[in-house]
């Protein structure tokens, strides 16, 4: 592809002096963190609707309220239920769904903006660059939640809705380094080269300059899954994320904040998923960024 | 130095246009301002005079110059949830609040953050290292509203040691403050160790240890003067943090601050006093980075801005 290591091989040379070989680089993999979001998010989001015990959406009455299973519950409401008698395990496996499907869908779209925005402005410079940079500093000076609750109220809750708001949160950030990546790469020898060879600006930039910012951007994506999870439980818990009855984490600890004293379940175990999911997240994300781009430090 | 400052403080201005064009865009995305305002047993002719009157029927550009004009004296029109009271009136007269519970939670984490974040750097490796580190992680996973509803669950509910919510004396703010703080904690403690850990590792510091100046002095005079730089840009995200993280907790609070009244505006679709909040919580964030990076270059010669 280039004639130039990427920086992920040139970071392997300083601290082994070899290239790691693919087993030696997979024992070195977080397992603790993979573990946990493979049974708490991955597992769950893909499977919910054959190993969840119970519908997530219709409770039944006489079940109401019951505690989990070592506060004076039984196996079949493991986790207790809630005030509607709905099983919080079922709940919690299909919120798992949302997060997920949320994280993967506003990181994608807020990633390829930006990413093609900071590809643009890096490259060509001039009044591109500086209308891009400065829509850049805007975006970064809003409030992001107030937004986010003014969009949500304007065009009222919806999975759609958080993705534009994931999506305008997220799409500066990409831009501002994947254009700073940018500026320096242009200036290697291989990007002249191409251009001496007749290749045009749109295969220069996508298939000469893209795969050399490519290590950024998917730290940046990485790093950024956990915050895209607690920015949209946010937003549900206020009431402007995810519209009920549809089982999201955020809007599960809402349901419970009231009956915190007398059914502390409700709102304990959908908070301690998200706790645990990005906890998670981060330290795979903080791995993966000493891993593929240490210059990333500040993010 | 001074074009720098010039330069940043147009592109702040502009920052401030753009959010008044969304907060003005904003009430007319839904639909007439006149149909949220009016009574539902108002007739057509009610809603024509309301028209007329706001100037409705004049062209959208001349609209959005009348409501800057009006925007910039701190007019935002009155509520419609509050009667009787100014939009821009209600959000003044809750700031205090806010800034309050944010200055307090602001002081906390660096009171905790700091010394914690320097001593992580100097016993690097060591089991406090680790716990420091486990803290803040935590506090970066945690979801702040979660974070508080426990909080109340633990010390309000069970121990009784502090009050459940409300506005008060001392005891009120301490649950709000760690479940706003924390995550702070975490993102100024971990800055303020690597910036140590970068410090302590350089030649000034060997040499001051040569010349046996004291262990203590050198960290806490010699290597925190030049690491407390980095951690300090961290007040303008954090300014702008309070105030978001001030809608949750406020929230989940009761806290009657404007993060509280943003929400309830919202719930009653009040826009005159969303869009007083919205253009203040953006001044405030914008003047706050504003100050950061200004203070940011005076600290430190070396920065030069592109």
């Amino acid at each position: 592809m280039t004639d130039s290591p990427s920086p992920a091989d040139r970071v392997a040379d300083d601290n082994t002096g070899r290239k790691p070989g693919f087993w030696r680089g997979l024992r070195r993999l977080p397992l603790i963190p993979m573990f946990v979001l493979v049974v708490l998010l991955i597992i769950p989001a893909l499977s919910a609707d054959w190993l969840a015990p119970h519908d997530p959406i219709r409770g039944s009455i006489p079940d109401r309220l019951k505690p989990p299973v070592f506060f004076g519950g039984t196996w079949e409401f493991a986790l207790g239920t809630d005030r509607l008698g709905r099983d919080i395990l079922s709940r919690i496996m299909h919120g798992a769904k949302v997060s997920l499907s949320i994280s993967i869908a506003g990181i994608l779209a807020g990633g390829v903006l930006g990413t093609a925005l900071g590809l643009i402005a890096g490259y060509f410079r001039g009044l591109a660059d500086a209308i891009i940079m400065r829509l850049v500093d805007i975006t970064m000076a809003l409030p992001s939640i107030l937004l986010a609750l003014v969009l949500a109220v304007t065009v009222g809750p919806s999975f759609q809705t958080i993705i534009v708001v994931v999506t305008f949160v997220l799409w500066a950030l990409y831009a501002r380094q994947v254009r700073g990546e940018v500026l320096s790469i242009r200036e290697r020898d291989f990007v002249a080269r191409a251009r001496v060879a007749g290749a045009s600006d749109l295969r220069i930039i996508v298939r000469h300059i893209l795969p050399n910012a490519a290590n950024t951007i998917i730290v940046l994506a990485t790093l950024q899954v956990g915050s895209v999870i607690l920015l949209e439980a946010g937003l549900s818990f206020l009431g402007v994320g995810i519209p009920r009855p549809t089982p999201a984490w955020g809007l599960m600890v809402a349901d419970g904040r009231q009956l915190i004293v007398s059914a502390w379940w409700i709102a304990f175990f959908p908070g301690l998923a998200i706790t645990l999911t990005v906890f998670a997240l981060n330290l795979l994300g903080d791995w993966m960024r000493d891993r593929l781009d240490p210059r990333l430090k500040e993010v | 130095m001074k074009r720098n400052l010039v330069i940043r403080s147009l592109q702040s201005l502009l920052a401030l246009l753009a959010i008044s064009v969304i907060a003005f865009a904003m009430s007319h995305l839904t639909g007439s301002p006149v149909d949220a305002m009016l009574p539902d047993d108002a007739g057509p002719e009610e809603a024509a005079r309301l028209t007329k009157l706001w100037g409705l029927d004049r062209p959208l550009y001349e609209q959005y110059f009348v409501f800057l004009g009006n925007a910039l004296q701190g007019n935002f029109g009155d509520s419609i949830k509050w009667q009787g009271q100014t939009a821009f009136g209600l959000v003044l007269e809750r700031l205090p609040a806010t800034i309050q519970l944010g200055g307090f939670a602001i002081v906390v984490s660096t009171i905790i953050a700091l010394p914690v974040g320097v001593l992580a750097a100097v016993y690097k490796d060591t089991p406090f290292d680790s716990a420091g580190k486990l803290v803040a992680l935590l506090g970066q996973a945690m979801p702040n509203f979660w974070l508080g509803i426990v909080l109340i669950w633990i010390f309000a509910v069970h121990l009784n040691w502090l009050p459940t919510s409300g506005r008060g004396g001392f005891s009120h703010m301490v649950l709000p403050a760690i479940a706003m703080g924390w995550f702070q904690v975490a993102a100024f403690m971990r800055l303020t160790r690597s910036a140590m850990l970068e410090v302590l590792d350089s030649e000034y510091i060997k040499l001051a240890r040569i010349k046996g100046v004291p262990e203590r002095r050198v960290i806490w005079v010699h290597a925190l003067k030049n690491a407390a730089i980095a951690p300090l840009t961290y007040f303008g995200v954090i300014a702008g943090s309070i105030f978001t993280g001030s809608v949750v907790i406020e929230t989940v609070f009761a806290w009657p601050g404007t993060g509280l009244l943003a929400i309830d505006a919202i719930r009653g679709r009040d826009f005159p006093v969303i869009q007083a909040v919205v253009v203040t919580f953006a001044g405030v964030f914008i003047v706050a980075n504003l100050i950061v990076d200004t203070l940011y270059a005076y600290l430190d010669p070396r920065i030069r801005y592109q």
